[in-house]
């Protein structure tokens, strides 16, 4: 089937199957390779991307259900210029990344989590963000969110409480 | 985060390096016979020479093959370490850029190609030369030490090995000796004597007459010189990168999606495909047919192998369908009977061959059974492979802990030489030991499947296929017999553990023991034995320190002090205890049902010490709520990254006690996604970690695994100190079920 639909701004029309996964039509079809496979069954999250600006695990929908949707990815995050976005540059200070497959998903599960929190507490931080890791980066995620959302990371009490 | 004062003025800027672009690597049709480039062979100007074929273009100008200065001052490191997140590209810059006093902003890491004129003769030095004198014996796992005698000249990434191996013995030395032939260029070219002149940001100085020349300038002339064999290298004092917290080269392109794994290579005309292995490892693939997968839309070639079935489509969705809708028939190897009970059962038994030992006169004895269960590296990218087959040669795309072998082993798959064999690395997402190429099976399979297709075609495993047939870390069983003073001091240590056969002298302790025994009885599953993060010293480590943990308690003594007492007054091990009970408060009470628990494991040549805070959850399952870490790896190249690698060995230590195995039943693994292999997420992790290094100077350890083995046990032991429940079996999620 065709699907027309909006990605990173730009107009795109998709010729798949309609059982294809968002995914791999966005790998395979556009060439946006920012976004990850893992598990194929929504457990990571290193396929996030946005639908309509909800946090999606892309593996997950069929082309299908994204008809006339608009669809951002990590590739579209940052401005027209080249300006990180705030947490893609809060990653970077707190030096998050490791082997950094998973931070693409990462990074848009926060751009997510504070558009509709602009400061989430810690308790929010950690419902939001379910993605996994296997680095082990979490701790420099939360301090990065805190960082972009003008929290200090000593808002992290001493014995790990919200 | 670490707590250097330094490190978070650091982070909140970190450099700006504009306009440094990479420098395309050429790989022209020059051989280089052998790999003694490096260190053996200096004096010799044929692999001189072939070393700059290999990699200098227009206006470059390389050192030995290893680096290479520009006309424009760009200076390109080729590392031989591959990048899956450990960041010692990075520390190996620093530490070049230490000794060649070159300006940072002006260097670039590549890594280098599959190409035996790389192969790795500064770690081979550093481990197989020198490991008698300088001790690195014992504190490297045998079964590492065997592999990389087997496999040299080398590539690989494993051990911790980069910095304290390729760094030190490698890029610090080349980066002396060609500053050295630098100066020498310039003194020549300036006409004044070369102990007048000074070198600082890429700049070689006549201070007296004010005259300068840029390493661009003089690197062609420079390159002709015979570098020096022992270069005068700096000490501490005068390190200006080694040490500091450098941010990382590679994290630019991880947050914006352009970094490129062995997953997004794309290749023009290249098809995907997806696989299915045999359930039961050591059964084959007996029938298939293939017509349900070629009834696909898109899918248009099955390719058979001996234990498994491909298939290869338009896209990977439409290779998966095909896979799915196989009903392929496979043999079981004879291997049904074989369980994580029946391993089990057979472990306890070679365990209870070795002697029973007596209780001290007047003390006391203690016996303890203990088990870990296999467990899978589970890295965010599972195997991801390309290759294109065409007129005899054989190309391929990955990344690969040790690629000049999996070079050699696509080579032996398609049949042909290793000449033929052209492979280009890519940044991995994660591998934490699972894609060193002995069992990367994924090499073997994408070599068939493009030798079945006239196109490129990529490989892409499912993460069930991931989870199922992976290179575990070995099930171990252990039964540890200590015996108590009367004293109150440990006088007798006996371990009997059973595990696979690479694993002799795994049992040590850092505790002054005077009758210590570790004996392995070596037991082979039909599972491959493999590496994971930390290799056994995370097992052994959790045996150990728990073990330790027990004695304490049976003496009626603070697990703390009780440590303290069998250590010599000045040792780093010491040192390290002391600096994690201060830093975590280890005599301040704690709120009821809380535990503090202390363990301290040295592997890879870094001591390493962590408590962890943690209390049960409504349900019974463990939460951690802190954790400190005291780390002694000799010298930190750069703290930055070091915490970050500690901070990330902890949580996968933690993640692993608590809940994950890999378990058979009838020969099959019976966990498939991370829906039952569940790896830690970020509300279970500790949100702070405290990583503290103590600069000790001593020999450099490494810094990717230590981190690992003490998580385990310091929870089990702050888990009995909150409960009073003695943990022995991992994981603990398991056990607080049955």
């Amino acid at each position: 089937m065709s699907v027309q639909t909006t990605v990173n701004g730009k107009t795109v029309t998709i010729e798949a199957e309609p059982d294809t996964p968002l995914l791999w039509a966005l790998r395979e079809e556009l060439g946006l390779t920012g976004t990850k496979f893992g598990c194929g069954i929504a457990a990571c999250g290193a396929c996030s991307v946005h639908v309509n600006g909800e946090i999606t695990r892309s593996c997950s929908v069929p082309i299908a259900d994204i008809a006339g949707k608009s669809i951002t990815t990590i590739e579209g995050i940052s401005g027209a210029d080249g300006t990180l976005h705030a947490v893609q540059q809060a990653w970077i200070d707190a030096q998050v990344p490791q082997c950094g497959y998973c931070q693409s998903g990462q990074i848009m599960a926060a751009v997510a989590l504070i558009k509709t929190t602009a400061r989430p507490s810690n308790a929010q931080i950690d419902a939001a963000m379910t993605n996994i890791c296997r680095c082990g980066t979490y701790p420099r995620i939360r301090s990065a969110i805190l960082a972009a959302t003008g929290q200090a990371a000593d808002k992290i009490t001493k014995t790990g409480e919200a | 985060m670490a707590d250097n004062p330094t490190l978070e003025m650091e982070t909140a800027k970190p450099a700006k390096r504009k306009g440094v672009k990479r420098r395309v690597f050429l790989i022209g049709g020059a051989a280089l016979v052998g790999g003694g480039l490096f260190a053996l062979g200096w004096g010799d100007r044929s692999a001189r020479k072939g070393a700059m074929t290999l990699t200098t273009g227009k206006g470059e100008s390389s050192f030995l093959g290893w680096i290479k200065i520009a006309s424009d001052d760009v200076i390109t490191l080729y590392s031989p370490h591959i990048d899956f997140g450990q960041g010692s590209q990075t520390a190996l810059a620093q530490m070049l850029a230490d000794e060649l006093n070159a300006d940072w902003k002006n260097i670039i890491v590549e890594q280098a190609p599959a190409h035996m004129g790389f192969a790795n003769v500064a770690l081979g030095r550093a481990f197989l030369g020198e490991m008698v004198g300088a001790g690195i014996v014992g504190a490297l796992p045998t079964a590492l030490l065997s592999y990389l005698a087997r496999s040299m000249p080398l590539q690989v990434t494993g051990g911790s090995s980069a910095v304290r191996a390729t760094g030190q013995h490698g890029f610090r030395v080349i980066g002396a000796a060609t500053r050295v032939a630098l100066i020498e260029e310039a003194a020549e070219k300036m006409g004044v004597a070369s102990d007048e002149l000074t070198t600082n940001n890429s700049i070689v100085t006549h201070a007296k007459s004010g005259k300068t020349m840029r390493y661009g300038e003089l690197a062609a002339g420079a390159a002709q010189r015979n570098l020096a064999d022992n270069p005068v290298l700096k000490t501490r004092k005068d390190y200006k990168f080694i040490g500091k917290p450098v941010p990382r080269l590679d994290i630019p392109a991880k947050v914006n999606g352009k970094a490129e794994y062995g997953i997004d290579v794309k290749v023009p005309g290249m098809r995907v495909a997806a696989i299915m292995m045999a359930p039961v490892r050591g059964g084959k693939l007996t029938s298939v047919d293939p017509a349900p997968a070629m009834a696909v839309n898109g899918v248009e070639k099955v390719v058979q192998l001996d234990d498994a079935v491909i298939v290869i489509a338009k896209g990977y969705w439409q290779a998966n369908k095909g896979i799915q809708a196989l009903i392929p028939k496979f043999s079981d190897g004879g291997n049904t009977k074989i369980s994580s009970a029946s391993i089990l059962a057979d472990q306890i038994k070679l365990n209870n061959e070795g002697a029973k030992i007596a209780a001290p006169a007047g003390g006391k004895l203690l016996i303890s059974e203990f088990q870990t269960p296999f467990l899978h590296q589970a890295m965010m990218e599972p195997f991801a492979m390309t290759a294109h087959f065409k007129d005899g040669k054989l190309e391929a795309w990955c990344g690969t802990q040790d690629p000049l072998t999996a070079r050699k082993i696509l080579a032996e798959a398609a049949g042909i030489d290793f000449e033929a064999v052209t492979l280009h690395t890519t940044l991995m997402g994660g591998g934490f030991g699972r894609r060193f190429p002995p069992y990367s099976q994924i090499l073997g399979q994408v070599a068939a499947a493009a030798k079945a297709v006239p196109y490129p075609v990529k490989l892409i495993w499912s993460r069930e296929e991931d989870v199922k047939h992976g290179a575990y870390r070995p099930q171990v069983a252990a039964r540890l017999q200590g015996g108590l003073g009367k004293d109150g001091k440990i006088a007798a240590w006996v371990s009997d553990y059973s595990q696979n056969d690479d694993a002799a002298a795994e049992g040590n302790v850092p505790y002054q023991i005077p009758d210590f025994e570790a004996r392995h009885h070596a037991y082979i599953s039909n599972q491959v034995n493999a590496y994971w993060r930390s290799v056994n010293a995370s097992q052994h480590g959790f045996f150990n320190e728990s073990f330790v943990d027990e004695l304490a308690h049976l003496a009626g003594e603070d697990p703390y002090q009780f440590r303290r007492k069998h250590l010599p007054a000045d040792s780093r091990h010491l040192a390290v205890l002391d600096a994690v009970a201060k830093r975590a408060s280890w005599a301040t009470p704690l709120p009821k049902g809380v535990g503090r628990g202390i363990a301290m494991v040295e592997s890879f040549g870094t001591i390493v010490a962590e408590v962890i805070e943690a209390t049960t959850k409504e349900d019974g399952s463990p939460r951690v709520l802190r954790a400190f870490a005291v780390v002694d790896c000799g010298t930190t190249v750069n703290p930055l990254n070091a915490a970050a690698q500690i901070e990330g060995s902890i949580i996968m230590g933690l993640s692993s006690a608590i809940g994950e195995a890999i378990t058979l039943d009838a020969g099959t693994v019976q966990q498939n996604n991370f829906t039952d292999y569940p790896v830690m997420q970020m509300a279970d992790a500790p949100p702070v970690i405290d990583v503290h290094f103590i600069e000790s100077g001593a020999n450099m350890g490494g810094i990717g695994e230590p981190g690992v083995p003490p998580a385990a046990p310091a929870l089990a032991n702050a888990l009995f100190a909150a409960t009073g429940k003695r943990i022995r079996n991992l994981p603990i999620l398991t056990q607080a079920k049955a």
